[in-house]
């Protein structure tokens, strides 16, 4: 299955013409439009009479907001109205956020536009309606807003201090939550452990940037009420709950379309307030408005992801196996709690153990507010977190030891013969294998042959070092069975729907109800529904993305779609077939129990000519001139599924990275990826995402970072200086399968979706650090840039500590962990420092006027 | 002011303000879709179409500077000449390699990449990444679209496309 | 987001262009690729009343022989500059620079007047203009008047070309075959720019007869790296390597680079070195 040895795509669907399609490449049927061009994104919408929004956002990260003086925007030309938070907070309620975590979590009111105090850069203040976008923004430009500064809070563990100043003048203090979790006995694994390696990493600030910015376009359809909203959202079912909800909009009359959606990653699952307010102010002056977000716009006002402080710990015993975990977060919410903000640490509660057997784990999460833009789920959501922690841990624990880090793996992991596993956390993992990917990752990455060129270079004194990163990831995924997401009081389900509407030529409508932003579900449901109905793919269309035409569902995100809403289109299929079996029995005057289905057709077993065909059966039911008595005419069926269980994706992947300690320059040389998702659908769109997920993670690891200063002022406030890698920046990654069926699906399928960016970060992360180890480095501070590479060499240089493989008694190990934390503290606050200064270069691109 | 430009074949004759970015005449005067906004800081490329035959970022041009000349958009890539069954080789390889996800970027870089293949017909893969580097993907990680050029400039894509003719009909049924 | 509203000229030839700055001085704004200033304006951190949008004046564009410099037309652009055949075969250190700017879409707008007009230090041009010895011409009310690069740049975005002056050219100095040179740009991803630049040109005939050091973004502008180039004059053949390393440990001596996100100033410092040891080695070795 190695990628580079396959034929073409082309020639692969070509000769795989006839054979069944899941498991298959089939070209995909969205990329007609697309390499065309003729899209439907929602700011490619115009609508007659349509008028353009643009809003005013507070410049500070905290202020009290003393008046709001509209009148000179309502002077300029083109403008049609102009609102205060004042003027609009009658209009809807507050924000939503759907997952208490506890019952005493403390939720910031969030109204659609601050009316007193604004609590981050970005928060919207006032809206102005205008003809044209370029008459709204200049008018945006002449309200006058009287701001009283007021503290911004902007380091979380400054915020929990007490008598700190506070993020929001009416609340407390700056917690939101602390949700804890324990299973097994903590005290005992630690009191009698051998070793105790304890660290802190912090995972920085995200920003998630599909490449589509935000927009949304509402059109009020005269005195019936009826609403229709285009956004760019992952989750019209639950935009359209929750702006029913919010808007005080009977649900009913709310017709919610994702058209062509450029790409998502967590940050358009969500409700946010442009939404909410192009909806209440079009209703309110009749006329469709649309509001698109700038890029420097949607880096303030779009969420941000990850943000979290882990202070992390392992009991180990002398020969390295692990007793227990000790997990302790700080997650930065931001100024207030979007949809699942709160949530996202959690969903990384259950993944710190990971592949890992131990006899016990505590975790405790405090959410914690501050002056920033508010975070969320961001590809992978909690997961990448708990990964990163984890895979660098179990690295550095392998390092004090004197262990290989994969003998380390290997003598922790959860064997193939222990599956299923009920893991410390409580999950049970279906199945799995991480002997097999891990020996796949090792032969394709020549690891042995990689640790022997990294030793001859050391001896050579090269100053370009090279270093190996493992990660043995897990996660999960699928979200999931609705009363697990109930006991962990989310509020919503996890079920997924599907419908298929057999016409009269025998053609198909599958309607899903998840919303694909670029996954590829048009392709990958005809494959499945074309071979559970027996009729051609090509005969096959996929409808998603409307509430008017899947009247439900739960959308699109952590890697629930296939495995669910897949599963659901399974089911759907099976319940036509089944109804088609009954008019084949009654039309060749068989017994149902010797109809055999095949293929598309129908045959009365041990007599072969008497057969007929799905085609003819959609024909004959529509006509419905003869079917069988007690029968409805149809044979359209829906079927709604709650997954039993969360699915488990699992992979190794390999890192080799070549590090210029006299530079600080990172770069990653080849990447191998192994991963099990169980069975595939469509290998070449399985790659793609994994592709994608991996340059995510490989972000994480060396390019990206939100940077604020201490006024709470977004310094990488552009894409001049938040650095998106582009094509030179990543190399060509080699990419594998194994595969181990998930038992909770018929598909024996497992998500992909975030599985690259959960498991990359670390692979990276500990292949730099692997790199400069004999230079006394054991942590960089992420993004791994030239400056934070640099600072960890200098700060190890003026330790003088020079690594050793020696084994760390654990009364030392508590002194590691506190040099660990300085050296990141100093960095954090050098970071603060240059915020301080000029960026020189803020506005440019790399070229000349 | 007045600008008389050429889209894709067709001359085009409209007010616009002098202010007015020609992504923006080619969105909301013309009505084009193959042109997208990514950025405001001409860094990502999603709006990249050719001027007079050359590779620019239509955000920082002025839709005034495009008075009296030639513009070829993902639109109108595809000519009798570049076509395979209303496809420019470019956009067929990018079909076949799965060199796009959720299509955002996709008019862009393809739009770039006819560039690139238009000076440099038979490209390496580090000159096809060095070619690509003004035009940024989220979905991909880039490893399809390399193909995607690869496999493109194997076909012969190197015809970057023309500024001649309609745009073509895309056959919808292109993966049987 | 969309500039806000201005009046737009569009000047044929550089008389047109500064009769136009002669008319509203502070208040216009040259407009040439616009890859630094439309961004600006469309973050609305430039507010031009007006642009002279000097980018088809034919007068500007195009390089000429003037038999031992060159001169290049302000409104050239980079990858006109990267392909041109007399800079490549006179100061092919020029198209080597020019195509390490921003990316192709950008070189296809971007033009060498812009790039030193806009006096970025983070540029990649202004160190290269310094290290050349490169002539700014700047034509004027009065006409025109030359200035030398080193007296070029006058601050932080601030250039010797008065609000009523333009750019026109640049002169650059043929080099022969005994000159070698490197550009060494560091930054975080292809696409950005440098954190820190070093330039190097290096004359020998066996040993060193003259060395120059330009360095990008050590500075409110570009810097020549001059301690080093002193240490660097008169090495011997077999003396270069040593004479580098030690040379090029002085290069950071004398400059107050900035501190940003990716860089504090003694990091800088340490590129810079760095840096220029390695174009100077690389410069030698060609």
């Amino acid at each position: 299955m190695t990628t580079t040895e396959n034929p073409t795509p082309a020639q692969q669907a070509a000769s795989d013409q006839g054979e069944l399609n899941v498991g298959r490449t089939r070209l995909r049927k969205e990329d007609a439009r697309l390499v065309t061009g003729r899209t439907n994104f929602t700011d490619d919408i115009r609508l007659p009479g349509m008028v353009h929004m643009a809003l005013v956002r507070s410049p500070m990260a905290h202020a009290t907001i003393n008046s709001v003086d509209l009148s000179g925007a309502l002077e300029m030309p083109g403008v049609i109205a102009a609102y205060s938070g004042a003027d609009v907070a009658d209009m809807a309620g507050g924000l939503p956020c759907a997952w208490p975590v506890t019952e005493d979590m403390v939720t910031p009111e969030h109204k659609v536009l601050a009316v007193d105090e604004a609590a981050y850069v970005g928060d919207g203040v006032a809206a102005v309606i205008a003809t044209t976008q370029a008459q709204a923004v200049d008018a945006a430009e002449r309200v006058l807003v009287d701001y009283g500064q007021l503290p911004a809070v902007v380091d979380m563990k400054t915020a929990i201090e007490d008598g700190a100043d506070l993020a929001h003048s009416d609340l407390d203090s700056n917690s939101s939550f602390v949700w804890p979790f324990a299973m097994g006995d903590i005290d005992d694994a630690f009191d009698n452990a051998a070793h105790v390696v304890e660290r802190e990493f912090i995972n920085q600030r995200l920003i998630p940037m599909a490449m589509e910015p935000r927009s949304v376009v509402v059109a009020p359809m005269g005195v019936s009420g009826e609403l229709t909203i285009w956004s760019a959202t992952q989750v019209p079912h639950i935009l359209r709950l929750m702006l029913a909800l919010t808007a005080g909009v009977n649900e009913a009359q709310l017709r919610v379309i994702a058209p062509d959606v450029g790409g998502g990653f967590g940050s358009k699952l969500n409700v946010y307030a442009e939404e909410v307010l192009a909806l209440v102010l079009a209703q309110k002056l009749g006329r469709p408005i649309k509001w698109t977000e700038t890029r420097s716009e949607g880096f303030q006002a779009t969420i941000h992801g990850r943000d979290q402080i882990q202070r992390i710990s392992l009991a180990l015993d002398d020969d390295g196996r692990i007793r227990g975990l000790k997990v302790d977060l700080l997650a930065n919410m931001g100024a207030y709690l979007q949809l699942v903000t709160p949530g996202v640490p959690l969903l990384g509660a259950f993944m710190y153990p990971a592949i890992y057997k131990m006899d016990a784990y505590d975790f405790t999460c405090r959410g914690v507010f501050t002056n920033k833009t508010p975070t969320d789920a961001y590809r992978g959501a909690g997961r990448p977190e708990a990964t990163f922690a984890i895979e660098r841990i179990v690295t550095e624990a392998a390092h004090e030891l004197g262990m290989d880090p994969m003998e380390f793996r290997k003598r922790n992991w959860i064997t193939h013969e222990e599956f299923p596993y009920e893991m410390i956390a409580g999950l049970t993992y279906d199945s799995g294998n991480y002997e097999a990917a891990t020996a796949k990752a090792m032969e394709m990455f020549d690891y042995d042959g990689r640790r022997a060129e990294q030793a001859a270079r050391r001896d050579a004194g090269d100053h370009k070092e090279l270093g190996i990163g493992i990660s043995t990831f897990t996660e999960m995924c699928g979200l999931a069975p609705s009363r697990v997401l109930g006991s962990l009081s989310y509020g919503a389900g996890g079920w997924e729907y599907a419908a298929i509407r057999m016409l009269p030529t025998g053609k198909a409508e599958v309607i899903t109800g998840t919303t694909p932003h670029g996954q590829g579900h048009v392709t990958a449901w005809s494959q499945i529904a074309s071979d559970a109905l027996g009729i051609p793919f090509e005969d096959i269309e996929v409808r998603h993305g409307d509430t008017s035409v899947a009247h439900k569902g739960m959308d699109t995100y952590g890697s629930r779609s296939l495995v669910v809403g897949g599963y659901a289109v399974v089911e759907a299929c099976n319940k036509v077939v089944e109804k088609a079996k009954w008019v084949a029995a009654h039309l060749l005057e068989a017994d149902e129990d010797d109809i055999e289905f095949s293929g598309g057709t129908f045959q009365v077993a041990g007599a072969p000519e008497q057969s007929t065909t799905m085609q003819d059966i959609a024909l004959a039911t529509f006509a419905a001139h003869d079917y069988p008595e007690g029968m409805e005419p149809s044979l359209d069926s829906d079927a709604t599924i709650d997954p039993e269980n969360f699915s488990f994706p699992h992979g190794t992947h390999l890192a080799l990275v070549e590090v210029d300690t006299e530079t600080g320059k990172v770069e990653l040389l080849d990447y191998v990826s192994v991963d099990d998702i169980g069975k595939v659908v469509n290998p070449q769109i399985v790659e793609g995402q994994v592709h994608g997920g991996l340059a995510q993670g490989i972000a994480q690891a060396l390019y990206e970072g939100v940077v604020y200063d201490d006024a709470g002022n977004l310094q990488t406030g552009t894409l001049v200086d938040y650095y998106t890698p582009g094509t030179p920046d990543l190399p060509n990654f080699r990419t594998d399968r194994t595969e181990t069926p998930a038992t909770t699906n018929p598909l024996g399928v497992k998500g992909v979706g975030e599985a690259g960016t959960i498991a990359s970060t670390p692979a990276v992360m500990n292949a730099v650090i692997d790199a400069l180890r004999p230079r006394g480095v054991n942590e960089v501070l992420m993004p791994a840039s030239p400056r934070n590479v640099w600072t960890a060499l200098q700060t190890a240089a003026a330790n003088g500590s020079a690594g050793s493989g020696d084994v760390q008694a654990a009364d030392t190990t508590a002194d590691d962990a506190g040099a660990d934390g300085a050296q990141a503290d100093n960095a954090g606050q050098a970071q603060h420092a240059a915020g301080d200064l000029d960026s020189t270069d803020s506005t440019n691109n790399g070229g000349a006027a | 002011m007045q600008v008389n430009v050429t889209v894709d074949g067709t001359e085009h004759s409209n007010e616009a303000e002098p202010r007015q970015l020609l992504v923006h005449h080619l969105r909301e005067t013309l009505g084009m879709t193959g042109v997208n906004v990514g950025c405001d800081t001409s860094n990502c490329g999603a709006c990249t179409v050719h001027l007079d035959g050359r590779s620019v970022k239509s955000c920082t041009v002025l839709a005034v500077q495009a008075d009296g000349r030639e513009v070829t958009t993902v639109h109108g890539l595809a000519t009798d000449e570049t076509t395979e069954e209303g496809w420019h080789p470019l956009q067929r390889a990018f079909h076949e390699e799965h060199g796009l996800q959720c299509g955002y970027c996709t008019p862009g870089m393809i739009m770039a990449a006819a560039d690139l293949l238009g000076q440099n017909p038979d490209p390496s893969e580090e000159e096809i990444r060095d070619g690509l580097e003004g035009n940024l993907c989220r979905c991909t990680g880039y490893v399809n679209i390399v193909r995607a050029v690869q496999s493109a400039a194997a076909a012969g894509g190197s015809n970057g496309g023309g500024n001649g003719s309609a745009p073509a009909t895309a056959t919808e049924e292109v993966s049987a | 987001m969309i500039p806000a509203s201005f009046d737009y000229i569009k000047a044929d030839s550089a008389e047109a262009a500064v009769a136009a700055l002669g008319e509203h001085g502070d208040d216009a704004k040259v407009l040439a690729g616009g890859h630094s200033l439309i961004p600006m304006m469309r973050l609305r951190l430039a507010v031009p009343e007006v642009l002279v949008d000097v980018s088809t004046a034919s007068d500007l564009r195009g390089v000429t022989d003037a038999g031992d410099h060159l001169v290049i037309g302000a409104a050239t652009t980079h990858d006109e500059v990267v392909h041109d055949d007399l800079v490549r075969t006179h100061c092919g250190v020029l198209s080597h620079v020019a195509e390490t700017i921003g990316d192709p879409q950008v070189r296809h707008r971007g033009t060498i007047g812009g790039g030193l007009a806009h006096g970025d230090s983070a540029g990649d041009l202004p160190a290269t203009a310094v290290a050349l010895d490169a002539t700014m011409v700047i034509h004027g009310p009065g006409g025109e008047r030359e200035v030398a690069a080193a007296d070029f740049f006058v601050d932080y975005l601030e250039t010797a070309v008065g609000a009523d002056e333009l750019l026109v050219a640049i002169k650059v100095p043929k080099l022969d075959g005994s000159w070698s040179w490197n550009y060494q740009k560091f930054g975080r991803v292809a696409q950005a720019w440098a954190i820190v630049g070093a330039l190097a040109l290096v004359n020998s005939n066996g040993s060193i007869s003259e060395a120059r050091v330009g360095l990008t973004h050590m500075g409110v502008g570009p810097v020549r790296a001059s301690a080093t180039e002193a240490a660097l004059s008169g090495a011997s053949t077999d003396a270069i390597p040593q004479a580098i390393e030690d040379a090029a440990a002085s290069a950071a001596d004398g400059t107050e680079p900035p501190s940003d996100l990716n860089a504090d100033a003694d990091f800088r410092r340490h590129l810079a070195r760095v840096l220029t040891r390695r174009a100077l080695e690389a410069a030698v070795a060609n």
